[in-house]
């Protein structure tokens, strides 16, 4: 699947009276990584989560591909095609590693066990397959959540804060794999407070100077 | 959108079978209070009779409601719930698995339990069958409405008593309908309209609950 | 159809505006009604043959229930706009109104009970009208608490706007069922408010009551809202202004 251009049209957001961002506007082509970055309460996660569908914006538009991602078939293409992992991972305690994401992934669409297999591997869970969640440490809670950018096909990526809680050798992988995302056409939009100057086409947007 | 359905059947059903205590809890909280009337009112087989069908009643909505209140709560609290609500899915159909597939675990457990308390309540054993009947039919609608409260209170830290709160008026058309049939059938007279109501009731709960379950979800994840 | 009159409806501005224009109007219209109505029926209307002089605390009942029931209806109608059209004064409106309903409520249910104590010669009976309007009053409580347990302010309107359309959906099956269930349990006994003709010396200044109550809870739910829309909208410029010319 190759993503269509994504536009942020005069988008504006306001929580509990206060204005977080407005006006805000932006075109991402495919094969960009946009970093969102800013101080705390700056709306980051609040763009990430209007972005991904689960909060409504208080003014403005986004366009996929030239439609309306709010409603209509917009909406539809874009449910498809972009893929949001939050703050928080998703992932049952009293589930094991594959089983959570053999549903997470059923969301979207089902995926074969050894495929999941893989992606596990990959993130550096080999061995932690079958055993319950809550017998994982955070890091690793976070690492079964990441597999899903292993195993779905959704060209749009929207991940808040991805690297919390993961050592040095896992933000290495997940870079890299990020890297190999863009290269391949496909788009990513973050927020970290982890630098990113050092991989090649990253755009940043600071949500501190918008305003 | 069928294999959907089925892994989510099978996740709920292997989160409930790794946490039994979940679905226990309501049980003997049920068993709990209908003890309670005969040690508060005495034990005296005519007034238990005509008290049992409201004593059986009141117990199964009260512990009906007390075991939604978590319903979406840990789906909540670990994103899980943002998830389904971001998915390509309908969600009110996912809604409708989730809050029937707890009630086969936790609604239709209390119906089955059901006439052993009537019994211990003094009803006669030809009335046990439409204690059943009508639990079956009304307890569903018991979880529907309440399923309703649960997501509309989810991202609430305490939401128990404001659950209980705004779903118990809601249901007192069951609790009418079921009791009368009880009366009726300790009386000797035809319960079927009772039952044709109550059926009505989850028809239309059915139909009109899951999109409200997902409404209040869609509401309480944009928190 | 034009539809800039709608969209006009979501500015606070302009509903600040021609409701400061419509308020007289109400108020005036309020408290003649109420005061013709009131004097009409407490001391000219005829006495009851049955009931006496007790029968007229309907003339405060009837329009106090009237009120608490529509008062509902336009919590749901609040809630469908506010939801579908995401009008923000359609919130204000349905955060408003939830209270003025349940005092009304709670009018209808205290007389009630005062018109119980000649009438049966108990404050209190399981009439199907006063239990209706008991659990009215518990749906109102669940509207008012949920409204305030969540703190954002457009998350708690959303979510009491689905509350109310679940209410409405749910009241003439809760309606239905008490009556029914009344009947069952007291087989037609003597019902105060269903009159067999009432003449027309009675119902008229019923009648002026009823509009007069409808006229008083304009008034009071278009002041709530001026001064929720003051307040929501009070970093604004026109709020400021406002301000400055009635200071």
């Amino acid at each position: 699947m190759k993503p269509l251009p994504v536009e942020l049209d005069s988008l504006a957001c306001e929580r509990d009276q206060r204005e977080l961002f407005a006006s805000l506007s932006l075109r991402l082509e495919p094969g960009e990584i946009l970093q969102v970055a800013g101080p705390n309460g700056s709306g980051k996660t609040s763009l990430l989560r209007i972005m991904a569908g689960l909060l409504p914006a208080s003014a403005g538009e986004i366009h996929y591909g030239g439609r309306s991602v709010f409603h209509g078939a917009g909406q539809e293409d874009w449910r498809r095609h972009r893929l949001f992992i939050g703050h928080a991972p998703a992932v049952k305690g009293a589930l094991t590693a594959e089983e959570n994401l053999s549903w997470l992934c059923a969301l979207s669409e089902p995926v074969a066990v050894e495929a999941i297999w893989q992606a596990l591997e990959q993130v550096g869970l080999r061995g932690f397959e079958d055993i319950p969640c809550h017998n994982l440490s955070a890091g690793q809670h976070r690492r079964v959540a990441l597999a899903r950018l292993y195993l779905e096909r959704h060209p749009v990526w929207i991940l808040d804060e991805p690297f919390t809680a993961i050592d040095k050798a896992g933000v290495a992988a997940l870079e890299k794999h990020i890297v190999k995302h863009a290269a391949l056409g496909g788009m990513v939009i973050m927020t970290t407070h982890h630098g990113l100057e050092h991989l090649p086409g990253v755009r940043q947007l600071d949500m501190g100077q918008l305003n | 959108m069928r294999r959907v359905v089925w892994l989510l059947f099978c996740r709920e059903w292997r989160l409930a079978w790794r946490r039994p205590g979940d679905l226990l809890n309501p049980l003997v909280f049920f068993a709990l209070v209908v003890s309670l009337f005969p040690l508060a009112v005495g034990p005296e087989p005519t007034m238990l009779r005509s008290m049992a069908p409201g004593v059986i009643w009141v117990a199964a909505l009260l512990a009906t409601l007390l075991s939604l209140d978590g319903l979406f709560r840990s789906d909540y609290d670990d994103g899980s719930l943002e998830q389904w609500v971001l998915s390509p899915h309908p969600l009110a159909l996912m809604v409708l698995v989730k809050v029937l597939h707890h009630w086969l675990l936790s609604g239709l457990a209390m119906v089955l339990l059901a006439p052993l308390f009537g019994l211990m309540l003094a009803l006669p054993l030809s009335s046990l069958p439409v204690l059943v009947l009508t639990l079956l039919l009304g307890t569903p609608v018991l979880s529907l409405l309440g399923a309703v409260g649960a997501a509309l209170t989810v991202g609430l830290k305490s939401g128990g008593v404001l659950l209980a709160l705004l779903i118990l008026p809601l249901y007192i058309p069951v609790l009418i309908l079921g009791t009368g049939a009880m009366d009726a059938a300790l009386q000797g007279m035809p319960v079927t309209g009772y039952a044709l109501w109550l059926g009505c009731l989850a028809m239309l709960a059915l139909s009109l609950a899951p999109i409200a379950i997902a409404a209040g979800l869609r509401i309480g994840v944009s928190e | 159809m034009n539809w800039s009159f709608f969209h006009k409806l979501g500015s606070p501005k302009w509903f600040h505006d021609i409701s400061g224009r419509w308020l007289p109007w109400f108020a005036v219209a309020g408290v003649l009604l109420l005061s013709v109505g009131s004097v009409w029926g407490l001391f000219f209307a005829p006495e009851d043959y049955q009931q006496g002089n007790s029968f007229r605390i309907i003339y405060i009942h009837v329009p106090a229930a009237f009120v608490a029931q529509s008062c509902y209806m336009m919590l749901a109608v609040a809630g469908i706009v506010s939801l579908v059209w995401r009008m923000k004064l359609a919130d204000v409106a349905l955060k408003c109104a939830a209270p003025i309903g349940a005092w009304m409520t709670f009018v209808a249910l205290l007389t009630g009970a005062i018109w119980g104590k000649p009438t049966w010669g108990t404050y209190w009976v399981w009439d199907a009208r006063l239990t209706s309007m008991l659990i009215l009053l518990f749906l109102y409580f669940g509207i008012i608490a949920l409204g305030q347990a969540i703190s954002n302010r457009e998350t708690s309107a959303k979510a009491t706007a689905v509350l109310a359309i679940v209410g409405v959906v749910n009241i003439p099956i809760i309606k239905y069922s008490v009556d029914w269930w009344n009947t069952l349990h007291q087989p037609a006994t003597f019902k105060i408010t269903e009159k067999p003709a009432m003449p027309v010396e009675m119902w008229l200044p019923l009648l002026l009551m009823v509009l007069g109550f409808y006229a008083l809870f304009t008034v009071s739910l278009l002041m709530r809202m001026r001064l929720e829309v003051l307040r929501r909208e009070h970093k604004t410029r026109w709020v400021r202004e406002v301000l400055e010319k009635s200071s």
